[in-house]
């Protein structure tokens, strides 16, 4: 195959590019250049923005001896993942800038281009697996290092794309396993720090971000009765499940700390309230993107996990069918659907806030992908279930 | 059928190659690589005294006087560099530093829109640190200098104006300036003048007395000798304040020890390029007209860069741009075809840019991001063309396609020759 290997100028990328060369691919580097303000040099854990990285990938390139080019991504990157961050937050709710980015950058944009140009598919240093179905098709697993899977950032670009798609290091056992290939192969990347944080936010401080892009808009933190509490200089810069940084004045009455339970950008309010408010009982969301749908209008088991790294927890799933609509679907029909949530508060899910990604799976199997519409203790949707919802505590 | 004879192609990565960005670089001739190879294996510093030094210092000093006959200057014009980009930062900042110690008011540097990076940003750093005024001088949709903008600023600001540095030729598009109307213009209000050569020499005449410049960059690696030398020639009464400091080495304005291998190989290059300069300048331009009608006739809607007029632009330059298309794109399909170009313009942050030269041509921005450089060299051939040929259309096709992946269907452009650009508009736009 023609393989374009997506180089961000880590280790994990060149490894994945070398051993799609060894699999006897022919490759060609690409670094993606989506930031139009680059730092000259790498500064803390941030990702791959920076020209140093950029230098990183093409001596990386020269090593494996392939071709190398910058393509600047920064416009469409500008465009959809950084103004999708900043539209979530203002609206109050949590977004995955990594989703975003592979939903409209890497698995769309640089993906589209590849294929005009003539390659077969894109190489990157994602840790997941893809296997062989025997219809002929292709699904997604979680990779074989459980603590680096991230198969939950790659979820939502479903199966077309997953068709051209390729990811070398889905069977590694560990990063260490990755480091040492790095250093064998001679890549330079080898003891190169791992990145973690928003590669657009400088210095990691992603409120300081916010602030800067939406603009001050103080308002009231309130508790759920609505006294207010506090002052906030813009109920974007919180997230739900928050408990750092509330700076409120006087402690609870009953002393125990307080989180931030919702946030209401119209009102632009805080809410706040005790850890058992966190707790969730049902989600209801989005924008579903389906490897292996269920069935319409039937409950089904499966594990959620909704935030990356997460642990995922056993549930019941419903995609509703036109004989029984979404209990509260959204007023304008989304695309790709609805799909509603069901788990035992027990199971510990907490602070599940709005924008975030809800990831279906079936033991390692990825089964499809969707955005939080709305978190909520057991209630609603309860009433409609079928009694055997108990069925999926275990 | 063409998807298949490109894959063929992109299998084959090892066959032949065309290479056709000799502007970049272009291979060391045979009699340069000997005389490098000689003189490496002698020893000693031209600035000792004993007989090894002489003997190093004999070789630096007659390069020199080969080097000077061959460019019409006397050999005490000529100040060996590490390349082009020191001899155009050395005249621009040397010029600046000596004409303003003579006078405090001289502080504004006129500087052709379309210049190379390496006198553009001398230029742009004096005025952040060194309290100097930018004037980009415009030039017309062919990339020729206006001179009447010239002439207005030298006539409101003449003694204000410190140097004027215009190319000899774009090293983009190709376009040979009106060298002898500037020299004549600025040298009636006094002002000296720096030219950039380093893609004239070989291809036109090239000579400093005639010329009446003050001062001409030419390097060695784009005519054939090794790289890491160049030259400034200067005249000297050119007031240059030096920008090395160190062991006073080529009378004090540019310190540190000569290399007598580099220089001598670049000499040696030279006297080639130069004394077959007419009969290759012939045989490339018929060369490169071949070239422009055969990608015309295959890409329709390409657009030649530059004057359409032959004469009035390098031999051996060809630059088109094929709308839709990232030159990007098309670099790395012909690259993977074996055939070797370049977008012609510079990289910022492995970033390609369009091309500042493009956008004072008054081309629009999206245009300019899809351009290409053919540059020929004394080692091309008709096969060269014929490679690029075969494979071009379906690179374009390709690129293309790629071009319209994520990117709104183009809004109303502005024509290829649309007139004076905005960035550049008016005469004497100042940074």
């Amino acid at each position: 195959m023609r393989v374009l290997a997506a180089l961000s100028g880590g280790v994990d990328s060149a490894v994945a590019a070398a051993r799609a060369l060894d699999a006897g691919h022919e490759v060609v580097g690409v670094h993606m250049a989506l930031s139009r303000s680059r730092d000259r040099f790498r500064t803390g854990s941030r990702g791959c923005c920076s020209i140093e990285d950029a230098g990183d990938a093409r001596r990386a390139a020269d090593v494996l001896g392939i071709p190398f080019y910058v393509w600047d991504l920064s416009e469409r990157f500008e465009e959809t993942v950084v103004a999708d961050f900043l539209d979530e937050y203002a609206a109050g709710r949590t977004p995955n800038p990594c989703v975003r980015c592979n939903e409209h950058v890497k698995f769309s944009t640089l993906l589209d281009r590849a294929l005009a140009l003539g390659f077969d598919a894109v190489c990157t240093g994602h840790y997941a697996r893809v296997a062989a179905e025997d219809d002929g098709g292709r699904s997604l697993h979680r990779a074989r290092d459980a603590a680096k899977d991230q198969s939950y950032v790659l979820a939502v670009m479903g199966p077309d794309r997953l068709a051209h798609a390729l990811f070398p290091l889905g069977d590694v056992a560990s990063k260490a396993v990755v480091r040492q290939e790095a250093a064998a192969r001679g890549l330079a990347v080898s003891e190169k720090p791992d990145s973690y944080d928003i590669c657009f936010v400088a210095d990691g401080d992603t409120s300081g971000f916010l602030r800067a892009r939406l603009g001050e808009r103080p308002g009231d933190v309130v508790d759920a009765s609505g006294a207010v509490l506090g002052r906030h200089d813009g109920a974007y810069a919180f997230t739900v499940g928050q408990r750092k940084g509330l700076q409120l004045g006087r402690p609870a009455p009953d002393g125990r700390p307080r989180y931030v339970l919702s946030v209401e950008p119209v009102r632009n309010r805080v809410v706040v309230g005790p850890v058992e408010e966190l707790a969730v009982g049902e989600v209801v969301a989005d924008r579903a993107v389906w490897f292996d749908a269920p069935p319409p209008g039937a409950w089904t088991d499966a594990l959620v996990q909704v935030r990356a790294h997460g642990t995922p927890v056993p549930a019941r799933v419903l995609v509703p069918d036109e004989a029984r609509p979404a209990a509260e679907g959204p007023a304008v029909p989304s695309p790709g659907g609805v799909v509603e949530v069901v788990v035992d508060e027990a199971a510990g899910l907490r602070g599940v806030a709005p924008g975030q990604s809800l990831v279906v799976y079936e033991g390692t199997r990825v089964r499809g992908q969707a955005t939080v519409l709305r978190a909520t203790r057991a209630g609603a949707l309860a009433g409609g279930l079928p009694s055997t919802v108990g069925g999926g505590r275990r | 059928m063409r998807g298949r004879r490109t894959h063929a192609a992109f299998v084959d990565w090892a066959a032949m190659r065309a290479y056709l960005d000799h502007a970049a670089t272009t291979p060391v001739l045979p009699v340069a690589r000997q005389v490098l190879a000689e003189q490496l294996g002698r020893t000693g510093n031209p600035s000792s005294l004993h007989a090894s030094g002489r003997a190093a210092r004999r070789v630096v000093e007659e390069s020199r006087e080969r080097l000077a006959a061959l460019l019409g200057a006397r050999p005490s014009e000529v100040v060996w560099t590490s390349g082009g980009t020191e001899a155009d930062n050395l005249a621009v900042k040397g010029l600046f530093w000596g004409r303003r110690t003579q006078d405090p008011a001289r502080r504004r540097v006129l500087v052709g829109a379309t210049e190379h990076h390496a006198v553009l940003d001398p230029a742009f750093w004096l005025a952040e640190h060194a309290g100097a005024e930018v004037v980009l001088l415009p030039v017309d949709a062919d990339g020729v200098l206006d001179l009447d903008a010239l002439r207005r600023e030298l006539e409101a600001h003449a003694a204000t104006t410190a140097l004027v540095s215009v190319m000899w030729a774009n090293n983009e598009v190709g376009t040979l300036a009106p060298l002898a109307e500037v020299v004549a213009l600025a040298h009636r209000h006094g002002v000296p003048v720096h030219s950039d050569a380093v893609q004239a020499v070989g291809q036109v005449a090239v000579d400093l007395a005639a010329s009446g410049l003050d001062a001409l960059t030419v390097t060695s690696h784009k005519i054939g000798g090794p790289g890491g030398v160049g030259a400034l020639l200067a005249r000297r009464d050119a007031p240059l304040v030096p920008v090395l400091h160190g062991g006073g080495q080529e009378r004090g304005v540019r310190s540190g020890t000569l290399d007598a291998p580099l220089v001598a190989a670049f000499a040696a290059a030279a006297q080639e390029a130069v004394t077959a300069r007419e009969a290759s300048a012939g045989r490339l331009a018929a060369l490169r007209d071949d070239l422009v009608a055969r990608v015309l006739a295959a890409v329709p809607d390409a657009v030649l860069r530059g004057p359409a007029d032959g004469t009035r632009r390098l031999p051996a330059n060809a630059h088109l741009t094929f709308p839709g298309c990232e030159g990007d794109s098309l670099l790395y399909l012909l690259d993977s075809a074996g055939v070797e170009a370049s977008t012609g313009s510079a990289c910022q942050a492995g970033v390609a840019q369009p091309s500042h030269v493009l956008l004072a041509l008054g081309v629009d921005e999206r245009d300019a991001r899809g351009a290409l450089r053919f540059s020929l060299g004394h080692t091309s051939t008709a096969a060269d063309v014929d490679a690029l040929l075969a494979v071009l259309p379906g690179a374009v096709g390709r690129a293309r396609a790629a071009g319209a992946v994520g990117r709104p269907p183009a809004a109303a452009r502005t024509t290829p020759h649309g007139g004076v650009p905005a960035a550049v508009g008016a005469a004497g736009a100042r940074v």
